[in-house]
């Protein structure tokens, strides 16, 4: 401890970038692995299959039709056609995602709209929002609901309206839908039905609740992927200034050492202290990084990381994610970080360590 | 006090205070748990399949139902030019 005091100014430096390297790393990784949990809970309720038609490689309206066909695929037990499109308001520039349905008890001109939608728009229940059709005219809309607002991570930018009042505002033909749902009764036959969906009908896309799911996980890994590359950098330059403090031992340091050796220390006693004294440090700031990471991602809502994920969008859910703490990961990041310092730090010092006392004083 | 001495204190702070971030962690599941249920429940009567991650561009907003063009979704050979499309990777449905 005296040792470490003696060169305060250093080695608090060396703390702080440490503790900041940490911060940093735990913080993308408590962060993605909230989100990637409650992806997966939150989405293990979705259609199990869904069908889009595609036309020239692009998404199209799917005819109705098809629900019957689909319907007629050994295994599947429900169908239903999904209404939903965008709109973007120029009034607060942002995107909304219109969505029919018919189990919230909607009028026509009347809307459930999202806690975001609501927020941007200041709108309340009660209250009218006026929107342009696709033929041009304004079209008044009374706030009828707004969703649940702590499903935010679900609903912000959800405009609810009943199917009549969608394919009015859109100018939709009443035999289309934009794509169709499906359940199947075995989830071990999903892909089987899959494959005979696409054999029936070749201008069709199902997608599988288990590739949504795949999706997510993937993106939330690649993201991580993505910062951790990045921060690998920010990791490995540490290492480099760990290595350059150490190999640089200065005089002073070389002084003690000598000493140490000329009193009677082991190569052994020097190398045990030394790794005490790197394991202060790197224990100091492996606890307190994590533990702002915690309270940044947690306490703040990852205040740092959501202008990230938000880029240009104006409209943005306010959430706050839920800490699901993967501990094998925290280990992980426990040796990523502690082992390269402590390789860094160690070798140098062995060298000096090694060297004859009168050399390394004089 | 002996430099020792601080140091054990510091340490057993912040280990009592990583110890709560465990409290913490188990009591804000719990909080969450009805959240979640409506989560669940809005996703079934919906049959909603994306998260509001982004709302910018239509490949982020529904990212498991983007289409095969959704990159170059413009015009052709239209570079992606939303931030958030850096960030997601594209769904798996997608990747060769």
């Amino acid at each position: 401890m005296a040792s470490l005091l003696r060169r305060k100014g250093k080695n608090l430096s060396l703390l702080l970038v440490y503790t900041l390297l940490v911060f940093l790393l735990a913080s993308v990784l408590l962060y993605t692995q909230a989100l990637r949990k409650e992806a997966t809970l939150v989405l293990a309720n979705s259609p199990e299959i869904i069908v889009q038609r595609l036309v020239a490689g692009r998404h199209a309206f799917i005819p109705a039709q098809y629900l019957k066909q689909l319907g007629d695929v050994r295994g599947v037990t429900y169908t239903q056609g999904r209404l939903w499109g965008y709109y973007y308001d120029p009034v607060v520039k942002a995107n909304y995602t219109l969505m029919a349905t018919g189990n919230k008890g909607l009028a026509v001109h009347e809307i459930a709209i999202g806690a975001g939608i609501a927020r941007t728009r200041q709108l309340t229940v009660g209250d009218y929002l006026s929107l342009r059709n696709a033929r041009g005219a304004p079209e008044t809309l009374r706030v009828k609901e707004i969703l649940y607002p702590d499903s935010e991570l679900l609903s912000a930018d959800l405009m609810l309206l009943n199917p009549e009042s969608w394919r009015q505002f859109f100018a939709v033909p009443q035999a289309v839908y934009t794509d169709l749902t499906l359940a199947v009764r075995n989830p071990a036959e999903i892909n089987k039905v899959a494959e005979k969906i696409v054999q029936r009908l070749p201008d069709t896309r199902p997608i599988l609740k288990s590739e949504i799911l795949r999706s997510y996980d993937a993106v939330f890994s690649w993201r991580e992927g993505l910062v951790s590359l990045l921060l690998s950098v920010a990791l490995l330059a540490f290492v480099i200034f760990a290595w350059d403090k150490a190999s640089g031992l200065s005089a002073e340091e070389r002084r003690e050492i000598g000493i140490l050796k000329a009193i009677g220390w082991e190569t052994s006693d020097v190398l045990r202290m030394k790794l005490w004294e790197g394991a202060i440090v790197s224990l100091t700031a492996f606890l307190s990084g994590y533990l702002l990471a915690y309270a940044h991602i947690f306490f703040t809502s990852a205040a740092l990381l959501t202008p990230i994920l938000k880029g240009w969008a104006v409209l943005y859910p306010e959430f706050h994610v839920i800490p699901y703490i993967d501990y094998l990961q925290v280990a992980t990041l426990f040796f990523f970080t502690v082992v390269p310092y402590a390789v860094a730090t160690l070798i140098p010092i062995w060298k000096a360590a090694i060297t004859d006392p009168d050399e390394v004083m004089r | 006090m002996r430099g020792s001495t601080q140091f054990t204190i510091l340490i057993s702070a912040l280990l009592l205070l990583l110890a709560g971030t465990l409290i913490d962690a188990r009591l804000r599941q719990a909080q969450a748990s009805t959240r979640l249920a409506h989560e669940q429940a809005l996703t079934r009567m919906l049959g909603l399949s994306d998260l509001v991650l982004a709302t910018e561009a239509r490949y982020t907003r529904h990212l498991s139902q983007a289409d095969f063009h959704a990159a170059f979704q413009d015009h052709p050979a239209a570079l992606d030019h939303f931030p958030s499309g850096s960030v997601f990777a594209p769904p798996t449905t997608l990747r060769p």
